[in-house]
């Protein structure tokens, strides 16, 4: 039993081990509670109230239905915005990545897209269309096409000259080529994309709700700004915040199942 | 000087016809030439080693029989097509081995050598079963579901010739695929190679820069010279004893000194 760790010490017993990697994922979490905490004694609470106050505000929002739909509603738009973006930016990838034509125009688009801003987004929005959910859409997806788009590109290019020349001495089908070699050989540059372009899409859903959303975390937080309530506007905050940190959770779970066949280093960087 | 001690074979599986391939290279104005009115023969169940040393067009011949690559000028014809062309004629007709084992890294063993069979829509079952066979006769039983990072560099060009036997190909055409590997290594599996391709028929195209496996190989060696044009072709009785063997290792290396 001389195995060494990753960072070179010699591994404790399981529990221990497991205790100690839980007690680091929360470190840097109460930390920031710990200081919040200390702030809200020596402010008055409409600016820092207690992290007891937002607790219960928390469990509030999660209990009462007509509250919760609020969230859901916000998460339905984040995915369905991503989704939007990523099927268009895969099909615009593929297409930019076969022909340098098409990248030359596209590029330039898209890039000329990302400096747009998503309040920028919104305003247009308002004034091109009328449906509520649609208007939210249309944002979200171009907000975050760009980066989908870029980051599928890079991974195609990316992908080893050498396994696609084996794969064609085969002669496959396209849908066989694509099964068999691009999906997974770009898979690990795609949940990348998701997982950065999920925490882009849960900042901008919060303004994209300002098109006239009745409901939603935006709608929400807004209401908290016009009363005051410091508590609320850190409940629904943070309600966004932990549908972020679940869904990176899973996906890095579907990472750990789809990546099993690489290779650990025993050795960090 | 071009020697010639062999009669052209009965049926050629693969024809080259005054063939030439240049490349533009970047930087000069002039094309450079890989493969220079190359004219070759090979039969049907031929064992034939290409030898020649490195940058001397053997890559760009054989991409040229792969279908990867369209010849300048003149004609490549494998098994009475075009394999540029046709490209698709091919399937399941040519299999390759590369210099490096190319395996998908998230398939396992058996996954890899099944996926020609793969390609060529045989059912699970099937192509399997046979996955499974030719990695035991590759000495590779117990590794099927190993993924590729824990092979070593041997079993690994194992598994990509189990995957090459496995489509039941015709014609097999290998790039230097021993080249990476170790002495022991790379002997015992040039020997199991060799047997295997005289038990199954197969018409196989070996490239190499080694005197040494080309006489451990080949019924037949060609010997090219830069750029790639037939210097030396002859035939090893496959019973060649050891004097006839120095011989033509001596006529070899007379050929490549000029
Ligand atoms: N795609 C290419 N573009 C330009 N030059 C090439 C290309 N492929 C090969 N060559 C040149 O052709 C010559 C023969 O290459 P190659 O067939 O790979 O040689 P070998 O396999 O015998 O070592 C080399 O000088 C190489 O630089
Ligand atoms: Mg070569």
């Amino acid at each position: 039993m001389s195995e060494r760790t990753l960072d070179g010490t010699s591994p404790p017993t399981p529990i221990i081990d497991g205790a100690w990697r839980v007690v680091r994922a929360l470190a840097p979490f109460i930390f920031l509670g710990a200081a919040w905490q200390v702030a809200s004694l020596f402010f008055p609470a409409f600016l820092f109230p207690s992290l007891v106050a937002v607790f219960w505000r928390c469990l509030d929002i999660l209990e009462q239905w007509s509250q919760f739909v609020d969230v859901l509603y916000t998460v339905g738009r984040i995915l369905a915005g991503l989704a939007g973006a990523f099927i268009i930016g895969a099909v615009l990838a593929l297409m930019m990545a076969r022909s340098k034509l098409v990248d030359g125009f596209l590029s330039p688009i898209l890039t000329f897209f990302q400096g747009i801003p998503a309040l920028s987004w919104v305003v247009f929005a308002i004034i091109w269309f009328h449906g509520v959910e649609f208007r939210i859409f249309f944002i979200m997806v171009l907000t975050t096409l760009p980066a989908f788009t870029f980051q599928i590109v890079s991974a195609l290019r990316a992908m080893s000259k050498d396994l696609v020349e084996m794969v064609m001495s085969f002669r496959p089908s396209r849908v066989q080529m694509f099964r068999t070699l691009i999906l997974p050989s770009i898979l690990p540059e795609i949940l990348t994309a998701w997982k950065v372009n999920l925490g882009n899409a849960s900042r901008v859903v919060v303004v994209a709700e300002l098109v006239g959303a009745t409901g939603g975390v935006g709608y929400q937080l807004l209401q908290q700004q016009q009363i005051f309530d410091m508590a609320g506007a850190l409940a629904w905050t943070l309600q966004l915040v932990f549908f972020v940190l679940i869904v990176q959770y899973i996906l890095t779970l579907i990472e750990n199942f789809a990546f099993r066949y690489r290779a650990i280093s025993e050795r960090s960087l | 000087m071009t020697m010639t001690d062999t009669a052209p074979p009965a049926r050629p599986e693969i024809r080259f016809e005054h063939v030439s391939k240049t490349f533009g290279r970047v930087g000069a104005t002039d094309l450079f030439r890989a493969v220079d009115d190359l004219n070759l023969e090979i039969g049907s169940g031929e064992l034939v080693a290409i030898l020649g040393k490195t940058g001397c067009g053997k890559s760009t011949m054989f991409n040229m029989i792969a279908g990867l690559l369209e010849p300048s000028a003149g004609k490549v014809e494998v098994s009475g097509h075009d394999p540029f062309a046709q490209f698709n004629w091919f399937r399941g007709k040519i299999a390759i081995v590369f210099q490096n084992d190319r395996l998908l890294p998230w398939r396992t063993a058996i996954e890899n050598v099944a996926f020609g069979l793969e390609m060529l829509d045989v059912p699970k079952a099937e192509r399997m079963a046979s996955a499974q066979a030719w990695l035991t006769k590759l000495g590779l039983g117990g590794h099927e579901n190993d993924y590729p990072h824990a092979l070593s560099g041997g079993m690994r060009q194992r598994v990509s010739i189990a995957r090459a036997f496995a489509t039941n190909a015709n014609i097999l055409l290998c790039d230097e695929p021993f080249s990476a590997l170790d002495e022991m290594t790379g002997n015992r599996l040039r020997e199991e190679f060799a047997r295997l391709v005289r038990e199954n028929g197969k018409t196989a195209v070996f490239i190499t820069h080694s005197i040494n496996e080309a006489l451990q190989i080949g019924d037949r060696i060609v010997v090219l010279r830069r750029p790639a044009k037939i210097a030396y072709d002859t035939r090893l009785g496959r019973d060649a004893d050891h004097g006839a063997k120095e011989d033509i290792r001596a006529r070899i290396q007379a050929v490549l000194a000029e």
